[in-house]
């Protein structure tokens, strides 16, 4: 029977600063999980591209919005979720930044980064209605 | 580490040395910001050394492809100097690679304007 996964949950404030700080709790948490320096490296920057959408984007900034940040550490993989409390998004009308037409625009970049570090990204709408960003990393054995 | 940047004149070239992290909220209001005031001064020959970038993220090459944008749009040219393994990984990641001009020595980007 597989053992449950150990849980662990930050609440960030809708502050820029809550970004840096995400990212530094993805690249601990991403060691403790047995991760090496280069996917700590990853992890710790989708967490980054996933917070800053919830900061920028699903809580628009506004200060009074909260940030749920959570790790699972399962055998086989680290899943990671970033709630946020805004309008939700469905990630495929998200540009793709590699084409020809959107080479030289403004978005898509984080998701592209997402889904380029990490080996599951996707995006559901959370009980409240804001968006709910799934990550999922596989160990490498 | 936050961003720092310093600016020198190569001749009608001006290299931009960066050092720090260009994400969100920092380095990247701090490159726009530089990058707009060369323009205002007529220096449309732009360095930007990223040997000193140690992190960068989407919102950071968001500012690197809006540089780019005005300083062309404007006539002028911008070239980068001295990507570290991470960065050229992301520039080749959203292709970027492919749009900008890249160089690994300064004498051969400063020389590499149109004249």
């Amino acid at each position: 029977m597989p053992s449950k996964p150990q849980r662990i949950e930050v609440v960030l404030e809708t502050l820029i600063e809550s970004i840096a700080l995400a990212e530094e709790v993805g690249v601990r948490v991403a060691a403790v999980a047995g991760f090496g320096e280069d996917d700590q490296y990853k992890i710790g920057l989708a967490v980054h591209e996933g917070v800053m959408n919830a900061f920028q984007y699903g809580n628009k900034q506004r200060r009074e919005r909260k940030i749920h940040l959570t790790f699972e550490l399962h055998d086989e993989k680290l899943v990671i979720h970033v709630v946020d409390q805004g309008a939700g998004f469905r990630i495929e009308d998200v540009p793709d930044p590699r084409d020809d037409e959107n080479v030289l625009g403004d978005s898509g970049r984080g998701v592209l980064l997402m889904k380029a570090f990490m080996d599951e990204v996707d995006v559901l709408s959370s009980a409240a209605g804001g968006a709910e960003l799934v990550m999922a990393k596989l160990h490498k054995r | 580490m936050s961003f720092k940047a310093t600016t020198r004149e190569v001749g009608d070239v001006t290299v931009i040395d960066m050092d720090g992290r260009i994400t969100l909220g920092e380095g990247s209001a701090l490159l726009r910001d530089l990058i707009r005031a060369n323009l205002a001064r007529g220096r449309k020959k732009i360095v930007l050394n990223l040997a000193g970038i140690i992190y960068i993220d989407s919102t950071g090459l968001g500012e690197l492809v809006s540089g780019y944008r005005l300083i062309k749009s404007e006539g002028g040219e911008i070239k980068l100097l001295n990507l570290n393994k991470k960065v050229t990984d992301l520039l080749q990641i959203t292709r970027l690679y492919t749009v900008f001009d890249i160089h690994n020595q300064e004498t051969q980007a400063v020389s590499s304007f149109h004249a």
